[in-house]
């Protein structure tokens, strides 16, 4: 089998190329060019650098596999980095990873493979893709410490079909191991933890150099309404959100809510966060047929534990009722449905419900 | 692995290793006094009379070694417009190599003037364009021999003449690295005051080149601290290297004739094939173009696939320019015949070179008709 392995230049895609050569298959190796400093090159520092690109190349060559750059900058920025910014202008809080996996990753690059001729599309994900007489399942990854699933919940059968997730049946320190006894370059490398095109800087740096629009100032508010301090501007505030709020008060204060449209910040208290459900946007299941019977876990955000809930249709949109109320559900996250390990399925945040 | 990428680089000629063998135990700093140093300053300097006398220069000190083309397309650009005690203005082509076009974006942020003369939708340029460029503080006009993506020839004779008209103090520089391997080059004929060269580019080293730099003209070094090279490049010399470069030069025009002959008929049945096989497949460049360049536009395909899948199916071909990251992106050179993006991007550059044999081309069209059906 023929596979193309999208290698980052991180420890995890380059295990995941040296599984797949290791398992016999016919292997190349491409790193995806998502974004450019503003000499047209890759950037220098952060993720996704020139030397991340070289270390993917380098392991590429110990594997004796073929590598390429392939150029996706401009429909990454139309697919992910324009939304993230017009998201934030909107009070919303993106995850960019899921928009750059449904458009850029398991569609134009899972399209690429089959243009070079390859079966099958292998990432670095820790997540596990199993098949039996349903179809295809979307599983967990193995080490819960770093299940990557969440990120993943909008790919369909067709696409399950073609992707290789090798580094999801193992831990992490199982993955560095490996990387160390094949003496990759990359085993020791650090997990890269940013958006990788905002790189080491702060992403609000990033929404003022790149949206400047986003920087229009307001009010912080308290749940009566009255005016407790200012900000630069909502982009780069998100729901639930303690730090950085620049107010001195007394105890603990939290985003509660965020108006784009009068540029305003409500702060309050840990049980004002509390929502008792939300409604999701843009679902999709992985089986391609609704689950039976609403009960499921969910997940709100990527490193939030998942909880009960009930899920029933609503319209074009799915309501997701918590068993018990959950705090800090953003707009514009992904809600994720899972039944145990199993991924159901997921969708975009609209609003959450009090 | 069929090599089609000869414009990129080309093997080293025999001729080329054989010098540099001879010379291996010739080890010495050509800037010592003793028998070990004047043993490579002998070496060195038999190099540079042979390269002065192979370009038609009047002088061997008329020679200036570099590490390569790039370098001398720099010492060519900022040497002369900084040579002046203030920056001056410098003219260019839309078309230059980057080595060429950004060494004169730095004259400009060292103060200077840069005038970028367009080119047609064929990739040539005008020489009654570049004269018209021209002014009184033009110290340098620089446009290259042949284009290195197209193969595009310019009228360098011409262009010196219009130059003359223009301004007599104007000084003309050639970037000649793409084109030397195919195309007769005399200093004297052409009329130019500097030339570049690089070695890989015609069977010679890598990281060996040379200016040609008339006698009287006053350059300011890029390289600065020793003098060597005339006090025009500091650094300790390559002997070797020049060598080699020499040699390869010889074998180079020796073989030109032949080199022609054999490139033509190759490129020539690879383009028939291609065309009859592909509906709508451009040819991209002027008539009067490089024997060994073929710069083809398929309608509907992306470069980047198509040059994986050559590569996979064993062919190694090129297209725009190889960016810091390895990714392929929309070249300069293109955008300056008023090609679209998307025609730029459906190109690739197929380069033959003095290794290829007539049967390449059968196989070459073999695979690229295969491989561009997809």
């Amino acid at each position: 089998m023929k596979v193309v392995v999208a290698m980052s230049g991180g420890v995890d895609s380059s295990v995941a190329a040296a599984l797949m050569v290791e398992e016999g298959h016919e292997v190349v190796g491409v790193t995806l060019k998502q974004w450019e400093d503003v000499d047209g090159n890759l950037p220098t520092a952060g993720c996704c650098t020139v030397g991340d690109a070289e270390d993917a190349r380098r392991v590429s060559a110990q594997l004796d596999i073929p590598y390429y750059v392939l150029d996706y900058v401009d429909e990454f920025r139309a697919a992910v980095v324009e939304p993230f910014g017009m998201s934030y202008l909107a009070g919303r809080t993106p995850n960019p990873c899921v928009e750059c996996n449904r458009t850029v990753r398991f569609n134009a690059l899972l399209e690429r493979t089959a243009d070079l001729g390859a079966d099958m599309l292998a990432t670095g994900h820790y997540a596990r893709i199993g098949q039996d007489g349903d179809g295809y399942h979307l599983r967990k990854g193995v080490d819960p410490g770093k299940d990557q699933s969440y990120v993943l919940h909008m790919l369909t059968q067709a696409q399950l079909a073609q992707i290789q997730l090798p580094v999801g049946e193992l831990t992490k320190p199982a993955v560095r191991e490996h990387a160390a006894r094949l003496g990759l370059r990359t085993a020791g490398k650090p997990d890269s933890q940013e958006i990788c095109f905002v790189g080491d800087g702060n992403y609000r740096d990033f929404l003022a150099d790149h949206f400047p629009e986003t920087a229009r100032p307001g009010p912080i508010v308290d749940m009566a309404g009255a005016v407790v301090g200012t900000h630069p501007g909502t982009a780069g505030f998100t729901i639930g959100q303690r730090r950085g709020l620049g107010v001195a008060l007394q105890e603990p204060k939290y985003v509660v809510d965020i108006d784009s449209e009068t540029s305003t910040i409500v702060i309050g208290d840990r049980h004002d966060l509390l929502a008792a459900g939300c409604v999701v946007d843009d679902v999709s299941f992985v089986s391609g047929r609704l689950p039976a019977g609403g009960a499921v876990e969910v997940k709100v955000r990527y490193r939030s534990r998942p909880v009960p809930a009930r899920l029933s249709p609503d319209g074009d949109q799915w309501l997701v009722v918590f068993d018990d109320p959950q705090p800090a559900v953003a707009p514009g996250q992904a809600a994720v449905f899972y039944r145990g390990d199993e991924v159901l399925g997921g969708g975009t945040i609209e609003r959450s419900i009090q | 692995m069929l090599y089609l990428d000869h414009a990129a680089t080309t093997p080293m000629r025999p001729e080329a290793w054989a010098a540099m063998e001879r010379v291996r135990g010739t080890y010495g700093n050509p800037s010592g006094v003793h028998e070990i140093s004047r043993a490579a300053k002998n070496e060195l300097e038999n190099a540079r009379e042979g390269a002065a006398g192979l370009l038609g220069a009047g002088r061997p000190s008329e020679i200036v070694f570099t590490a390569g083309g790039s370098e001398a397309d720099n010492l060519a650009v900022i040497g002369t417009a900084l040579a002046g005690g203030r920056p001056a203005h410098v003219v260019i082509s839309a078309v230059e190599h980057k080595a060429v076009l950004e060494s004169a974006r730095f004259v400009e942020r060292m103060g200077g003037r840069v005038s970028i003369v367009p080119v047609d939708s064929s990739g040539a340029v005008d020489p009654a364009q570049v004269g018209a460029a021209v002014e009184d503080d033009t110290a340098l006009v620089s446009i290259m021999l042949a284009n290195n993506e197209t193969g595009a020839l310019q009228p360098v004779e011409e262009i010196v003449a219009a130059v003359d008209a223009a301004n007599p103090a104007t000084l003309v520089h050639t970037d000649a690295v793409q084109a030397f391997i195919s195309e007769s080059v005399d200093v004297g004929i052409f009329g130019v005051d500097l030339l570049s060269l690089a070695a890989h580019k015609f069977g010679g080293p890598k990281g060996v080149g040379l200016l040609y730099v008339r006698d009287g003209v006053r350059l300011e070094p890029v390289v600065h601290g020793g003098s060597q090279e005339m006090g025009r490049r500091a650094g300790t010399q390559n002997p070797m290297g020049a060598a080699g470069m020499v040699a390869a030069m010889e074998a180079t025009i020796a073989d030109r004739p032949s080199f022609h002959r054999r490139v033509a008929a190759a490129r020539d049945a690879f383009e028939q094939q291609l065309a009859a096989a592909i509906p709508d497949l451009r040819v991209n460049g002027p008539a009067d173009r490089l024997v060994q360049h073929s710069h083809l536009g398929f309608p509907g395909q992306s470069s980047e696939t198509l040059l994986i899948r050559f590569d996979q199916a064993g062919l190694a071909a090129a297209a725009g320019s190889a960016c810091q990251s390895g990714a392929v992106e929309v070249s300069h050179v293109l955008a300056a015949m008023g090609m679209s993006e998307r025609h730029a991007a459906e190109s690739v550059r197929f380069s033959f070179g003095w290794t290829s044999q007539p049967e390449d081309a059968d196989l070459a069209a073999k695979i690229v008709i295969e491989e561009q059906r997809s």
